[in-house]
């Protein structure tokens, strides 16, 4: 992933984009985790 | 609540026995570090004037008591009254926490009897140092005011008992703000020597990520602590108290293991956003990733596991593991990845008496703990005042 920036322009192009999709990534998989963590709560919740 | 009177009766047990070795060597380096000084018991110099006190003691010391806040604000101000049982060892393990932090950093600083000039005399209001300080200072005396109905209701104080009950709102709203505000700050402190702490460390989020690890830490530390007084003062536990403790477990750990995934989360976002993916490929990388997925995201998953399935031998022992990473992480920060230019023979090391007195802390720590649950009521509630809530 070791590119030449020649401006600061350049470096957060780069970094914002990937840091865009990675946010998307993490936005889309907590959801789902929040559904496997609870994907048992209503049978089983005894308090 | 049953009395074992053969357990309460010896004297030279062997936690007593190793107990009191470890606190006589304690004392006897507490004695050379207060005559000879710093130079005398620790390794610490020009480059690394913050050693394993300020790294074990005081950065762990803190987040760990984090429990405090967290069990508290869920209770108090979430309106989770099932983790109402919980509260009471939560505030005593904060307090005792951060009273040993102070302790501990009477040994650290040059010139202990100089602590109290920060808050009184010369207020350094742009420092983070100063934030932290008196932050400290101020929860340590909201945790002591938290914690004393116990201490009343043992002494049979009701009065002033029943006057600080009725402040626990404020106190808890108290305890949340002066908490976020330090936690983040302790994060901060680092983000003036970016040339110093390796750039996986390094980011401009330090505050947040200290932040949100203070909270799982907080989590972990309730079901470690709890699994601890549930082997050893078992017989010192209420009906209530053993009726709720699994409950207790397994919400914190449900509520851990998805702070810990968004944890995860960010500490992707600071690589994406400083670009330090090639680092990653380093041997630094390797040890990040060791400290990043085995020991976030790894009892994330099995604390996860074990709130699905309602394990809690499982929880109890990602909570062990989640205790030991948040360790990880700040000696990172701290001591190891910090320096991380220097040659070899530069770096730091704590000293055989450094490390003593940390376990001397901690030890002083376990032995009040163990006083005052055994003492007051801590894991069970008053006779007198079960009505109250």
């Amino acid at each position: 992933m070791e590119s030449v920036f020649y401006t600061l322009q350049d470096f957060m192009l780069h970094s914002k984009n990937i840091t865009y999709i990675v946010m998307g990534i993490v936005l889309i998989a907590l959801p789902l985790f929040w559904r496997f963590l609870s994907g048992r709560d209503e049978k089983k919740r005894t308090y | 609540m049953s009395h074992d009177t053969t357990r309460d009766n010896k004297l030279f047990t062997p936690f007593n026995v190793i107990t009191g070795i470890i606190i006589l060597v304690g004392l006897v380096l507490t004695v050379l570090r207060f005559t000879k000084g710093l130079g005398a018991v620790t390794n610490l110099d020009d480059n690394n004037p913050w050693g394993l006190w300020i790294g074990f003691d005081l950065l762990c010391g803190v987040a760990l008591a984090a429990g405090g806040y967290v069990t508290s604000a869920a209770c108090y101000i979430f309106g989770l009254k099932r983790y109402h049982s919980a509260v009471r060892p939560a505030i005593l393990t904060a307090f005792l926490g951060y009273a040993l932090v102070v302790f501990a950093l009477n040994y650290d600083v040059g010139r202990p009897l100089r602590l109290p000039y920060p808050i009184f005399l010369s207020p350094g209001t742009t420092s983070l140092l100063y934030e932290v300080g008196l932050c400290v200072f101020l929860y340590l005396m909201v945790l002591f005011i938290e914690y004393s109905p116990a201490a009343l209701e043992w002494l049979g104080l009701s009065k002033i008992r029943n006057i600080i009950v009725r402040l626990t709102l404020v106190l808890t709203i108290f305890g949340v703000v002066l908490s976020t505000l330090h936690q983040s700050s302790l994060g901060a402190l680092f983000m003036i020597a970016p040339s110093k702490l390796h750039p996986l460390w390094y980011s401009g989020y330090l505050p947040v990520y200290f932040f949100i690890s203070s909270i799982f830490a907080g989590m972990s530390m309730v079901i470690f602590e709890g699994s601890l007084a549930h082997r050893y003062l078992h017989h010192k536990m209420d009906e209530t108290h053993l009726k709720e403790s699994e409950g207790v477990a397994l919400g914190f750990a449900k509520a851990a293991a998805f702070v810990m995934m968004g944890y995860v989360g960010i500490k992707v976002i600071g690589l994406a956003i400083d670009n330090n993916w090639h680092y990653l490929a380093t041997g630094w990388g390797a040890w990040f990733l060791v400290e990043l997925i085995g020991f976030v995201a790894l009892p994330a998953l099995a604390y996860a596991l074990a709130a699905r399935e309602r394990n809690l031998r499982l929880a109890r022992w990602a909570a062990a593991w989640s205790v030991l990473g948040l360790v990880l992480n700040r000696l990172n920060i701290s001591l190891v990845a910090f320096n991380w230019h220097l040659p070899s023979a530069q770096r730091y090391f704590p000293s055989w008496m450094e490390i003593a007195i940390s376990v001397f802390i901690v030890t002083v720590g376990i032995v009040v703990y163990r006083f005052i649950a055994t003492h007051m009521p801590i894991l069970y509630e008053h006779p007198d005042y079960r009505t109250d809530h």
